[in-house]
C-alpha cells in the first residue's frame, strides 16, 4: 500500500473538502476528523515499520520530470518516521486549540483550516521526500500556507512578521536551489534521487561550497544564531496554533536537513565545518536563553527559548556521536510536544486576557489552577526536568557532545541553569503572587482546552519515563547516517566489560 | 573491608522494592488528577501511601537482615530506560535501606502531623499530593542503581521542594524563595551533570556496579575531577557553602515541609551521593580534602547564622546547615567516617524533625508567629511540645547518652584522628551549637511571656503531638543503638566498606570531654543572656559580627553583587543587542532608532532591502568564521 502518498492525499482532499463546507463549525469538525484519520493511518503505518529492516521503507518512486531525472520519491527511515509522527500528532491538537483563533482573521475561518491541512500534507512530504528536488519543492512550498496563516490571522504586526519570515526563508531556499542544481550537474548521474547522490561529490572544495548552500538554508530555517531574528517576530505574531506548527515542525526541517543532507551528502565538508557549527550552536544556546530571560512578551520569550533549544539540536547533530545524534533527533520530537504545549497554554491565557505581556498578569494560579498547572508542566518540560521526555534528549545530546567536545558541552550545560531562570521567572510573574485585578475573573480551562493539553502532557510523561519505543526506531537510522559519514564514537578511557548492561 | 558484590534478582519484599516508589507516586497522581473531587479523603490517601511505603521498606529491611552480610546487596532490574545509556534498576543494600526507613518512617509521621497542621488550609489535598511526590522521588534517588535514575530522583525532589516552598504561592516571598531554591539547586546540578558526563566518557557506563568496580583503573586526575563535580551537586542539594543561600529562604514553606524536606531527608541527599560514590573518592585524595573543608566551613557558618536569628525556623535552618556540615565532613574522610556520617544523618533526621515539628506546634499555637522575641514561658502551656522539643534539644547539643552524643561525638573523634585542625574546628562548632540551641529553647519556652495581645497559646491536638513523641523516642535512644558495639558500622560495611580497625567507644576521651565542656559553656552563657535576663522585644543592634551573622554571612549580598546584578545587565545588554544589534542592523538602518513613526515607516518600506542586508551580513560572518576556523 502506498502509505505516504495516501497520507498526503487524504490531507489534500480534506483541505479541498473544507473549502466546500459552507458552515464554519462544520468545517472545523471536518478538519478535526480528517486530521484524526491521517493520525490513525500514520500510526497504522508506523507499527509496520521494522527498525532494523531496510534503511528506507514504504518507498514509492515515480518519474516526475524524466528529462532532468526528477522523481516523485517518498520513503521513510527512523528519523523521518518520528518527525512525521510528530507532525500528524500535532495537527489535530492544533486544530482543536485553534477553534476560535481564525474568527478575527482577514480571511474566512474555512480557509484557515484548509491551509492547516495543506500544510500537513507538505510536512509529511518534506520529511518523506527521497528526491532532493522534491524535498526542495516541499521546503519552499511549505512557506505559502504558513505565510497566509501568519499574515491573515496573526496579531497586530502580522504582515511585517509574515513578510520577514517569507523573505528570510526564500533567501535560504534560493541558496539551496543553487546548491541542488550544482549537486545534480557536478554529480553527473542524471538523477536527483538522494541515495544515488550519496558519495558522488568527492572533491573537497566542491563539497564545502555545496555544503554551505544547504547549510545556510537550514540554519535560517532552524533557526541557528545569528539567523534567528525572524523567529521571535513570526512566532509572536502568528496565532498560537500556527506558532506551534512553525516552531514545532517547520523549523525542524532545518535540523532534519542538516542531519540528512549536510552530513550524508557532504561528509568531509560536514567534518570540516563542525567547529564552526558547534560554535554557532553553543552561542545560540546561551544567547537565546539570556535574551529569553529579558523578554516582556510571553510568545517572544517562548520563541527565544526555542533558539536556545535549536542550538542543542544542531550541536547534537554535528557532535556526530551516537548519543548526541540520536538525542538530537529525539530532541526534535520532544521539543515539538514541549514547545507546543507551552505555546498553546500561553495562547489560552492570552486569549482570555487579550495581552501577550507578562506584566499584565499575576496570581493567575488562584483563579485558574488547572491552566496554571498545565503551564507549569509545559514550562518544566522546556527546562528539561527529568521525568519529562525533554530531559532524555537534552541529556543524550550533552553527554554525546561531551564525549568528543568537552568545552562546548560544558558551556552548553549552563543552559540548564538559564532555562530554570527564564521559565520559573515567567511562571512566577504570571501565576504567583497576589491576583492582579485584571485577571480576577479569568475562567479556568474548558473541556476543549483540556483535550488539547492532556495528550501533550501525556506524551511528555510517557516518553519521559519510557523513551525506548522512539529510540529503538531512531537509533538504527542514526547509526546508519553516522556510518555513512564514517565516524565512530570515541573510546572510553577505562573500558568496562559490559555484561548485559 | 571492601564493599560486597551486588547479587541480581530477589524475591519477597526486596523484589517488590519498586512498590516503595510506586505507591506514593500513585497517591500523588490520584490527588493531582482527581482535583477537588479528592479533597475529602486526600490527606488520608496521602498518609496511607506513605505508611504503605514504609511497610514495604520495613519488610525489605527484615528480609535483608535474614541474609548473610556478604549477600545483602541486592539488585533488581526494572527496564531499559535510555538504550545504550541507562538501564533502570534498584539497589537494595544496607545503605539504601537505611535511607528508605528514614524517609518513609519520618515521612509517615510528618504526613500524619500535617493532617492537623494543614487542617484549615483549603488546598490540603494538594499539599499531600506534593508530599507523596516528594517521598516517591526521594526513594528513587536512594534506591537507583545508576547515576541517571539517581539524577531523575535528584531533580524530582528539587521539583517537590520547589512546589512545597512555594505552596502558599500568593505570598510573593514564598514564590521567590521557591524559585531561588530551584535555581541555586540547578547550579549544583550543572556540576553534577558534568560529573555524570565525565563518568560516562571515562567508563562508558553510568551503572554504579560497573563504575565502582573499575574506578581504581581510572587516573587520579579523572577521579578528582569527578569527585569535585559530584561535590558541587552535593553542595547545591545539601545547602553547603557556597550554595547554601537557598535553605534559609526555603523556610517560607509550611513547617512540615521544613521538617521533612529541609531538615530530615532531601538536604541530606548530598551526603548520600558522596558516601555512595565512595569508590570514586577513594582514588581522589584532593577531592576528599575539599569535601572535608566544605563540611567544616559549613558547619561553622551554619552555627554562626544560628546564633543570630530571631526567627525560630531560620535558627533551626542554620542548625540544619551546620549539622549537615558535620555529615559532609565525616563523609569526606572515607570508610572510617561513612558509618558516622549516615548514623548522624539518621539521628539528626529524628531530632531535627522533632524540633521543626515542635516549632510548628508553637507557631500553630501563636498565630503563626515565628519571632522568638514574642515567645517566652511556653513550657507551661504546651507541656508535650516542650518536653519533646527539650529532648530534641538535648540530643542535638550532644547531652550524654542521647542520640546526638553518640553520633556527633563519633564524627568528632574520627575527624580528630584524621586531622587535628579539622577536629578542633568541629569541637568549636559543637560549642556554638550548645549556645544557639540553648538560646532558642530559653527564648521560646523559658523567661517571661512576651506574647502579642492576640495570642492565646494552647497545646496542639493529638494528631500533632503523637508524631512528636515518637520522634523524641528516636532522639533519645537511636544514637546509642546505632553506635554502641559498632552495630551500624558493621551493618553498613557490605555497602560502603569499613575501616581496617573498628573504632572503640571511649566515654571519657579528651576530645569528648572538651566537647562537653564547650557545650556546657555555650549553654550557660545562653542561660545568662536569654534565660535569666530579660529578652528585649526588639533585637539590639549588636556588633558588626552580629550583623554579619544576621545577614547570613553576606551570602545573599555576595550572590547579588557577583551574579544577579551582572546577570541583569547582561540580559538587558543581550536583549538590546538582539533588538538593535542583530535585528536592528536589519531594521534600524532604515528606521533610525526608536520612535513610532520610524516603526511605521519600517513596516511599510525599506525592509526588503534590510533583510537582504542582514542575510548578507550573516553570510559574511559565516565566511569570515570559515576563514578563521578552516584553511581553505
Amino acid at each position: 500500500m502506498p502509505w505516504l502518498s495516501t497520507l498526503m492525499g487524504v490531507s489534500v482532499l480534506g483541505a479541498l473538502g473544507v473549502t466546500l463546507v459552507r458552515n464554519d463549525k462544520l468545517a472545523k469538525q471536518f478538519t478535526l476528523v480528517v486530521s484524526l484519520i491521517v493520525l490513525a493511518l500514520t500510526v497504522a503505518m508506523a507499527v509496520q515499520f521494522s527498525p532494523n529492516g531496510d534503511k528506507f521503507q514504504f518507498a514509492e518512486t515515480y518519474d516526475w520530470i524524466p528529462a532532468f531525472g526528477v522523481h516523485y520519491g517518498v520513503a521513510v527511515d527512523g528519523i523521518a518516521l518520528v518527525l512525521i509522527l510528530l507532525s500528524v500528532i500535532l495537527v489535530p491538537i492544533v486544530v482543536l486549540a485553534s477553534w476560535h483563533d481564525a474568527e478575527a482573521g482577514k480571511r474566512s475561518v474555512r480557509t484557515y483550516f484548509s491551509l492547516l491541512l495543506v500544510l500537513e500534507a507538505m510536512m509529511i512530504g518534506v520529511f518523506a521526500a527521497t528526491d532532493v528536488f522534491l524535498f526542495y519543492v516541499f521546503f519552499e512550498a511549505m512557506l505559502i500556507p504558513m505565510y497566509f496563516m501568519i499574515g491573515s490571522y496573526g496579531g497586530a504586526q502580522r504582515s511585517y512578521a509574515a513578510v520577514k519570515f517569507l523573505l528570510y526563508s526564500l533567501f535560504g531556499g534560493l541558496l539551496m536551489l543553487v546548491a541542488v542544481i550544482a549537486l545534480y550537474s557536478i554529480a553527473g548521474k542524471g538523477t536527483f534521487m538522494f541515495t544515488d547522490l550519496v558519495g558522488t561529490i568527492q572533491d573537497a572544495t566542491t563539497q564545502k561550497w555545496l555544503f554551505l548552500g544547504f547549510f545556510v538554508a537550514f540554519a535560517i530555517k532552524a533557526p541557528l544564531w545569528p539567523f534567528h531574528t525572524w523567529l521571535p517576530d513570526a512566532a509572536a505574531q502568528a496565532p498560537a496554533g500556527a506558532a506551534v506548527l512553525l516552531v514545532g515542525v517547520l523549523d525542524k526541517v532545518g535540523t532534519y536537513g542538516m542531519l540528512r543532507f549536510c552530513l550524508e551528502l557532504f561528509p568531509d565538508a560536514a567534518k570540516f565545518f563542525t567547529p564552526l557549527v558547534i560554535t554557532l550552536s553553543v552561542i545560540g544556546i546561551v544567547y537565546g536563553a539570556i535574551v529569553a530571560i529579558g523578554q516582556t512578551d510571553m510568545k517572544r520569550l517562548i520563541a527565544y527559548t526555542s533558539v536556545s533549544h535549536f542550538g542543542f539540536i544542531a550541536m547534537g547533530v554535528f557532535a556526530m556521536t551516537t548519543n548526541a545524534a540520536s538525542g538530537a533527533t529525539l530532541y526534535m520530537v520532544n521539543h515539538g510536544f514541549s514547545t507546543g504545549a507551552l505555546f498553546l497554554v500561553a495562547g489560552f491565557l492570552i486569549y482570555r486576557r487579550g495581552s501577550q505581556f507578562i506584566s499584565d498578569y499575576g496570581g493567575v494560579q488562584k483563579v485558574a489552577p488547572i491552566l496554571a498547572g498545565t503551564f507549569l508542566v509545559a514550562g518544566l518540560s522546556s527546562l528539561s526536568l527529568p521525568g519529562l521526555s525533554t530531559f532524555v534528549s537534552e541529556f543524550m545530546v550533552l553527554i554525546g557532545t561531551y564525549e568528543r567536545y568537552l568545552v562546548p558541552a560544558v558551556i552548553a550545560t549552563t543552559g540548564v541553569i538559564l532555562a530554570a531562570i527564564y521559565i520559573l521567572w515567567m511562571y512566577q510573574r504570571t501565576m504567583n503572587g497576589p491576583t492582579a485585578e485584571s485577571v480576577k475573573t479569568l475562567p479556568d480551562l474548558n473541556a476543549r482546552e483540556k483535550f488539547v493539553v492532556a495528550p501533550l502532557i501525556a506524551l511528555l510523561l510517557v516518553f519521559g519515563f519510557y523513551p525506548k519505543p522512539l529510540l529503538d526506531v531512531i537509533n538504527p537510522a542514526v547509526k546508519d547516517t553516522l556510518s555513512s559519514v564514517s565516524v565512530t564514537d570515541p573510546k572510553p578511557a577505562v573500558p568496562v566489560a559490559q555484561e548485559g548492561k | 573491608m571492601e564493599p560486597a558484590e551486588i547479587i541480581q534478582h530477589s524475591g519477597g519484599a526486596i523484589g517488590a522494592a519498586w512498590l516503595m516508589i510506586a505507591l506514593p507516586l500513585v497517591g500523588a497522581a490520584i490527588l493531582l488528577l482527581g482535583g477537588r473531587r479528592t479533597d475529602r479523603f486526600g490527606h488520608l490517601l496521602g498518609v496511607l501511601m506513605a505508611v504503605a511505603s514504609f511497610a514495604v521498606a520495613a519488610l525489605s529491611f527484615v528480609q535483608l537482615l535474614g541474609l548473610a552480610p556478604g549477600e545483602r546487596r541486592r539488585g533488581i532490574e526494572l527496564y531499559d530506560f535510555v538504550p545504550g545509556l541507562a538501564k533502570v534498576g534498584l539497589l537494595v543494600d544496607p545503605l539504601s535501606i537505611s535511607f528508605c526507613l528514614l524517609i518513609t518512617g519520618v515521612g509517615s509521621l510528618i504526613h500524619i502531623y500535617s493532617i492537623g497542621y494543614m487542617a484549615h488550609d483549603p488546598n490540603r489535598r494538594r499539599f499531600f499530593a506534593y508530599l507523596n511526590l516528594f517521598v516517591a522521588a526521594m526513594l528513587l534517588l536512594v534506591l537507583a542503581d545508576n547515576y541517571v535514575a539517581l539524577f531523575v530522583g535528584w531533580e524530582g525532589v528539587g521539583l517537590a521542594s520547589y512546589l512545597l516552598i512555594g505552596f502558599w504561592q500568593h505570598k510573593p516571598s514564598a514564590a521567590t524563595a521557591a524559585k531561588k531554591a530551584f535555581i541555586v539547586n540547578r547550579v549544583g546540578d550543572f556540576g553534577l551533570l558534568i560529573g555524570l558526563f565525565t563518568i560516562f566518557a571515562t567508563f562508558h557506563t553510568l551503572a554504579f556496579n560497573d563504575v565502582f568496580a573499575n574506578a581504581s583503573k581510572a587516573s587520579s586526575g579523572t577521579l578528582t575531577a569527578i569527585g569535585l563535580l559530584l561535590l558541587v551537586g552535593a553542595c547545591g542539594k545539601s545547602a553547603q557553602l557556597p550554595l547554601q543561600s537557598w535553605l534559609l529562604d526555603a523556610m517560607e514553606g509550611p513547617t512540615p515541609v521544613s521538617a521533612l524536606i529541609h531538615a530530615a531527608t532531601m538536604v541530606t541527599a548530598g551526603v548520600y551521593l558522596i558516601v555512595r560514590s565512595g569508590p570514586i573518592y577513594q582514588g581522589a585524595e584532593t577531592a576528599q580534602l575539599v569535601v572535608t573543608i566544605v563540611g567544616v566551613a559549613t558547619l561553622l557558618a551554619g552555627a554562626i547564622i544560628g546564633t543570630a536569628k530571631d526567627d525560630i525556623k531560620k535558627a533551626l535552618a542554620g542548625s540544619t546547615m551546620s549539622q549537615i556540615g558535620y555529615m559532609v565532613l565525616a563523609a569526606g574522610i572515607g570508610p572510617a567516617g561513612y558509618a558516622f556520617a549516615i548514623a548522624h544523618l539518621i539521628t539528626h533526621g529524628f531530632f531535627k524533625a522533632d524540633m521543626f515539628l515542635g516549632a510548628g506546634s508553637v507557631m500553630h499555637a501563636m498565630n503563626d508567629e515565628v519571632d522568638m522575641r514574642k515567645y517566652g514561658a511556653l513550657r507551661k502551656v504546651m507541656p508535650v511540645t516542650f518536653a519533646t522539643f527539650a529532648i530534641g534539644y538535648l540530643a542535638i547539643i550532644g547531652f550524654p547518652l542521647l542520640s546526638g552524643y553518640f553520633t556527633k561525638d563519633g564524627i568528632i573523634e574520627t575527624v580528630m584522628e584524621h586531622n587535628a585542625v579539622l577536629g578542633w574546628l568541629a569541637v568549636l562548632g559543637a560549642g556554638i551549637t550548645g549556645f544557639y540551641m540553648s538560646r532558642l529553647v530559653f527564648m521560646t519556652f523559658f523567661g517571661a511571656k512576651r506574647w502579642e495581645p492576640t495570642a492565646h497559646p494552647h497545646e496542639s491536638p493529638a494528631v500533632m503531638t503523637w508524631p512528636l513523641v515518637i520522634l523524641s523516642v528516636g532522639a533519645i535512644g537511636l544514637g546509642a543503638f546505632l553506635v554502641l558495639g559498632n552495630r551500624f558500622m558493621t551493618f553498613l560495611a557490605p555497602a560502603v566498606g569499613a575501616p581496617e580497625e573498628m573504632p572503640s567507644f571511649h566515654p571519657f576521651s579528651l576530645t569528648g570531654l572538651a566537647t562537653l565542656a564547650l557545650v556546657a559553656v555555650g549553654a550557660v552563657f545562653a542561660w545568662f543572656r536569654y534565660g535569666a535576663a530579660e529578652v528585649p522585644a526588639v533585637a539590639p543592634r549588636g556588633s558588626f559580627l552580629t550583623t554579619f551573622a544576621r545577614r547570613d554571612l553576606y551570602g545573599d549580598a555576595l550572590n547579588e553583587a557577583l551574579f544577579m546584578r551582572p546577570g541583569q545587565w547582561l540580559t538587558r545588554l543581550a536583549v538590546f543587542f538582539d533588538n538593535r544589534g542583530v535585528d536592528g542592523l536589519v531594521n534600524g538602518l532604515a528606521a533610525g532608532i526608536g520612535g513610532t513613526s520610524g516603526r511605521l515607516r519600517r513596516i511599510q518600506t525599506g525592509f526588503v532591502r534590510s533583510y537582504a542586508l542582514s542575510i548578507f551580513l550573516g553570510a559574511a560572518i559565516l565566511a569570515g568564521a570559515w576563514l578563521v576556523v578552516g584553511n581553505l
